[in-house]
């Protein structure tokens, strides 16, 4: 038997097996089985698609119907208390008393993760301070932004460093300023803080700049879950911009033997391998004498999962 | 790593933490502090200290007048039993229950900070045991500092102290009584409702509804000589409950809510306590099945 509080540094982050909820009138999750390792991992699917209930499972909070979960080696269904004390959980709702500071509150919940009370106190001010709350610290979270509450919602969920943290939908209500510092935020509680983050969203653009691994789930179903680059890996397609109509441009383009289309302002010309397309697509670019905007190989999108499942 | 700008004291990187991290009794223990320190308005708002303030002041203020008019009498008891003292001012501890159970309470429910708990070790068992003892020892603290003022006042004048010392004893012993059992009652309605309007509401009216009804069944029951449904009467209301068994237990004669309703004889006596005991361990399974209910969610 490990010791709970220095679970196996071999044993993966994450690991289902066959892991099924069933709500009497949904299934929310059914059969699903993958494993992940360390690092910034997303979980995605549409509104509904199972990602909260899979959440609550790992947490130990929500009872399988069948199946195992594991969450750094120690199983989610009987060892839950264990297991929350090295994980940490930012709900997607709001959950912020409004009549407290932000100090006093995240001291708390530094306290309901067993940090004795000067360590509480130590490791608020910290992490308040990397996720970016300053000043407005000692100020009641009432008078406090969407991106400050989202930040100190984040900060108790780091409080007492965990090795995990859960993120559901952690940009929900933020501008796109907001969004871009809280993805940053993640990404470098992944990278610098050394804590794995699993972090929920629907929002697939989000998830591509700051995953190193992403699953992806529909209707409770485990559609895909694989390394970020296996999503976003390169395509056999050149997409050519020019600063005039692309109409010449893809006339010329078939006449020198290359199959172009035209896709909006864009020209695509399959590559299929040969490299000397970049050659005739510059020749003709500079025959018709437009201006060249972008010359670039196109990459698959996680979205192509969704509409054709093969990216 | 990155290097870092010696001139930015705030950017000192991240650190891991490699110390204790204490057991489920810290956890409880923790919040249990919270809350009790929450229930006096300590950690909270100054506008959140006001009405706790008031209400200890309020309930105090009698005993402090009792203690004068002995000194000044010179008599060698008080004029009030520890015992009556709690029935005399239920008002009072009523208030401070419908205002301060909803802010215990309802308010994780409202501001839905109840997974923030769920989602570190405690479990439901945890946080229903820290709530409720925290609401108790609250309601406690505040039936008690009255009687201790009598007390401290009692033995300023020299009364005699083992009497004195007795009665403070079963004062106190009272006190738990209407602590535990309406600390339940108060927990359990506000437990129901995340909005505190409503709990403020519910607590009040159930205690004075019941309180209300229950005395005016007596004063019938007593004008037609049945005293036995008068003092069986007193099953209805969680604060004549409470009284019932206090006086049972230490046989008590004059009944200080009504001093025309007997007190319980042996058999009547073990159904009081019969019902307070359901009362108590009702309210906690209640609590139970609603917080297992809200950690799943």
């Amino acid at each position: 038997m490990t010791d709970p509080l220095r679970p196996a540094q071999d044993a993966p982050l994450i690991r289902t097996a066959a892991l099924t909820k069933k709500y009497p009138r949904v299934t929310a999750l059914d059969q699903l089985t993958m494993t992940v390792d360390r690092g910034v991992i997303g979980l995605v699917g549409a509104n509904g698609a199972g990602k909260s209930t899979l959440i609550k499972i790992l947490l130990g909070l929500v009872e399988p119907t069948s199946g195992t979960a594991e969450v750094l080696g120690l199983d989610a269904a009987t060892q839950g208390p264990d297991l929350r004390r090295l994980v940490g959980y930012m709900p997607e709702h709001e959950c912020l008393p409004p009549d407290v500071s932000a100090t006093e509150y995240v001291v708390h919940l530094a306290r309901m993760s067993g940090l004795p009370p000067t360590a509480a106190r130590e490791r608020t001010a910290d992490t308040l301070r990397h996720v970016g709350l300053y000043e407005e610290r000692y100020r009641p979270i009432g008078g406090y932004s969407t991106g400050m509450r989202q930040r100190v919602k984040l900060a108790q969920a780091l409080v007492h460093d965990p090795r995990l943290v859960f993120l559901d939908e952690p940009t929900n209500g933020l501008d796109p300023v907001g969004r871009d510092e809280m993805l940053a935020l993640i990404r470098r509680v992944g990278a610098d803080f050394g804590i794995s983050v699993l972090v929920a969203s629907h929002l697939l653009g989000e998830l591509e700049r700051t995953c190193d691994h992403v699953v992806i789930i529909d209707g409770g179903r485990l559609l895909r879950s694989s390394a970020i680059g296996a999503y976003t890996g390169r395509t056999e397609v050149l997409a050519v911009e020019v600063t005039d109509e692309p109409d010449g441009l893809v006339a010329l383009l078939d006449q020198a033997g290359l199959s172009a289309r035209r896709a909006g302002k864009l020209v695509e010309v399959r590559l299929n391998g040969h490299d000397e397309a970049y050659d005739t697509v510059r020749d003709a670019v500079a025959r018709l004498g437009v201006g060249l905007v972008r010359l670039e190989q196109q990459r698959h999108r996680i979205e192509e999962v969704f509409t054709d499942g093969t990216p | 790593m990155a290097p870092r700008d010696t001139g930015v004291i705030h950017d000192i990187g991240y650190r891991n933490y490699d110390g204790a991290r204490l057991g489920r009794s810290y956890l409880v223990r923790s919040l249990f502090v919270q809350s009790l320190r929450g229930a006096y308005g300590l950690g909270r708002p100054a506008r959140s200290k006001v009405m706790p303030a008031l209400l200890l002041a309020a309930i105090t203020f009698p005993a402090l007048i009792i203690v004068v008019v002995t000194m000044v009498t010179g008599s060698q008891e008080l004029p009030l039993a520890y015992t009556d003292y709690v029935p005399y001012t239920f008002y009072i501890v009523a208030v401070f229950l419908a205002a301060q159970a909803p802010q215990l309470i309802s308010h994780d429910l409202r501001f839905r900070t109840v997974p923030l708990y769920f989602s570190r070790p405690i479990n439901a068992a945890d946080y229903v045991i820290a709530k409720y003892g925290a609401l108790a020892a609250a309601l406690f603290a505040l039936m008690a500092m009255p009687l201790l003022v009598m007390y401290v006042g009692a033995m300023l004048t020299e009364l005699p102290f083992w009497a004195q010392t007795r009665g403070v004893a079963k004062g106190l012993t009272g006190a738990v009584l209407f602590a535990v059992l309406l600390a339940g009652l108060g927990a359990v309605i506000a437990s129901a409702t995340p909005r505190r309007g409503f709990g403020v509401a519910a607590i009040i009216a159930v205690i004075m509804v019941s309180y209300t009804v229950v005395s005016a069944v007596q004063g019938i029951s007593v004008e037609t000589d049945h005293v036995k449904v008068a003092t069986l009467a007193d099953l209805f209301s969680p604060f004549n409950l409470a009284n019932a068994v206090q006086l049972w237990i230490f046989d008590i004669e004059v009944n200080p809510l009504f001093d025309e309703v007997p007190t319980a004889d042996g058999g009547q006596g073990l159904l009081f306590v019969a019902m307070y005991l359901a009362c108590v361990a009702g309210s906690v399974a209640f609590l139970l099945m609603r917080y297992r209910k809200a950690s799943a969610r």
